[in-house]
């Protein structure tokens, strides 16, 4: 049996209704372990202070951020070569979790910032590429919002995730290039993972994978809930088509 | 409560604004989802 | 295709609505800028770059509404839709239109206005230059966003919104061509990267714009 018998909505539902309770509470459960340990079992870093465990929000919420734009980015391609509606619209449940995850990578790396650079805010490239996500993530979900008819409205924001693809990537490095023009390689970057060391690591990884199964529960949920929309206005044009001949 | 030093506003207050969003985000989606299950059935019973 | 254009043009001309407007728009937004910094030549001169390409790239978001809408008013656009042309094409006629009855003379008006802002001399080519390159993509991305918005009642300040994010990496580009040019330093690399966006949007996007034309006239 193929993957793609999953497009048909009932079977999609039957199948994943089951599971999301599950998902909630283990993205809890893995949550709850990784934020507790991350919270009052890591000592503090020696540049950073306690500010350092904010990494475990600001990091996995960030990683979650880019993650959805790709999901959408992947489900708008099967909706647009396969015309398969779970797809449009898991691609729409998506859009407002991910808007969450880029708000929250953008405030904790600014509250963040204040003490270590002097500055909420800094035009560095990584911060000024998610305010420029998060900027396509509320046109996107704006033109879902706007168009009337579900299916052009599934088609239209396909496109637009497409098209905005292409330009989050050039404006990625279009930022880079621009900030290295004003301010000659001040780097504000904070990625150094690589040398992080393992008593940050492990609970950071599990926080990241308890945002990964948070955004699986809440997208399959979320899928669901527009399923059940999507039948709920079927049935009444359904039933106003209907109505002439019974009167 | 443990001592956070310095940065303790900065840490409790991103902590804080982060979970409260996730919280909103999933009692968002699960409120939505509830009245959505509702609307269903009594559209279904109505017209189906 | 040229009579297409033609038509747009005349039609742009005639009924006085974008033709001017954008430019009036310009010429506004670049004489409110010194009454909110303050009227020293030396602070002016320094975001006279920035200011212009930011006053442009507005001015163009101004009149991109119009590229689709009247069409869809009057019915025209299924019938040019259903005319040999292919819908590419006329995606591309249609931001050529826009281009010519706006970019165009934003290029034109902008060393005028520069002199206002106390622009450097030698500035001046590099801005005109790298407006003159990334006007066209502006266009060109704007009648993208103006066939998703196209037919809805709300779409002009969607439009913005969905534009807008999409118009930064032209902006970038553009502006630092002219503030190198100003500061007297290479401008090449910017230009060149500009040119390739605008070289990109042009083979590209009439695509998706004839897509996004296609799931409207559904």
């Amino acid at each position: 049996m193929s993957i793609w018998s999953y497009a048909n909505p009932r079977k999609f539902l039957d199948t994943t209704a089951p599971w999301v309770p599950w998902l909630m509470w283990l993205s809890a459960a893995v949550l709850a372990v990784g934020l507790v340990w991350g919270f009052f079992f890591t000592p503090e870093a020696e540049r950073f202070g306690s500010s350092v465990k904010i990494i475990y929000l600001h990091v996995p919420s960030a990683l979650m951020a880019i993650n959805a734009w790709l999901m959408m980015l992947v489900a708008s391609l099967i909706w647009l070569i396969r015309r398969h509606h779970v797809s449009a619209l898991a691609a729409r449940a998506a859009a407002p979790v991910g808007m969450v995850m880029t708000l929250i990578a953008l405030v904790t790396g600014a509250i963040w910032g204040q003490p270590m650079w002097g500055t909420w805010w800094a035009w560095d490239p990584r911060l000024t590429a998610f305010l420029i996500l998060f900027l396509f993530y509320l046109g996107y979900i704006a033109l879902w919002a706007a168009i009337p008819d579900p299916d052009s409205a599934a088609d239209l924001t396909s496109v637009l995730c497409l098209v905005g693809s292409v330009f989050a990537i050039l404006s990625r490095y279009a930022v880079n290039f621009w900030n290295q023009g004003l301010h000659q390689g001040a780097s504000l970057s904070l990625d150094s993972q690589e040398n992080v060391a393992d008593v940050f690591w492990l609970p950071l990884l599990v926080c990241m994978a308890g945002f990964v199964l948070l955004f699986f529960a809440l997208v399959l949920l979320r899928t669901g809930t527009e399923i059940r929309a999507r039948r709920i206005s079927a049935l009444r044009a359904r039933a106003r088509r209907a109505e002439p001949v019974r009167a | 409560m443990m001592d956070l030093g310095k940065y303790a506003f900065e840490v409790i207050s991103a902590w804080g604004i982060s979970l409260a969003a996730l919280a909103a985000l999933v009692w968002w989606s699960l409120r939505r989802d509830r009245r959505v299950r509702a609307e269903l059935e009594r559209t279904e019973r109505d017209h189906g | 295709m040229r009579a297409l254009l033609a038509r747009d043009l005349r039609l742009a001309v005639r009924a006085g609505g974008g033709f001017g407007l954008g430019l009036a728009f310009f010429l506004i937004v670049v004489v409110l800028v010194p009454f909110g910094v303050g009227p020293e030549a030396a602070i002016l001169a320094r975001i006279a770059p920035g200011i212009l390409w930011v006053a442009a790239l507005l001015a163009a978001l101004l009149s991109l509404d119009r590229i689709f809408a009247l069409d869809h008013e009057d019915g025209s656009l299924p019938l040019l839709a259903t005319a040999p042309l292919p819908l590419e094409m006329l995606a591309l006629a249609k931001a050529a239109a826009h281009w010519l009855t706006t970019g165009l003379p934003l290029v034109v008006a902008a060393p005028v206005l520069g002199v206002l802002l106390h622009l450097p001399g030698q500035a001046m080519p590099w801005l005109l230059v790298s407006l003159a390159l990334g006007t066209p993509a502006l266009s060109l991305i704007g009648t993208f966003g103006a066939a998703l918005t196209v037919g809805l009642r709300r779409g002009g300040l969607l439009l913005s919104l969905i534009v807008l994010p999409l118009y930064v990496p032209v902006l970038i580009f553009g502006a630092e061509a002219a503030r190198r040019g100003a500061e007297g330093v290479p401008a090449q690399t910017p230009l060149l990267l500009l040119a390739g966006i605008g070289l990109g949007c042009a083979a590209l996007l009439p695509f998706a714009t004839a897509a996004a034309l296609r799931v409207t006239l559904r």
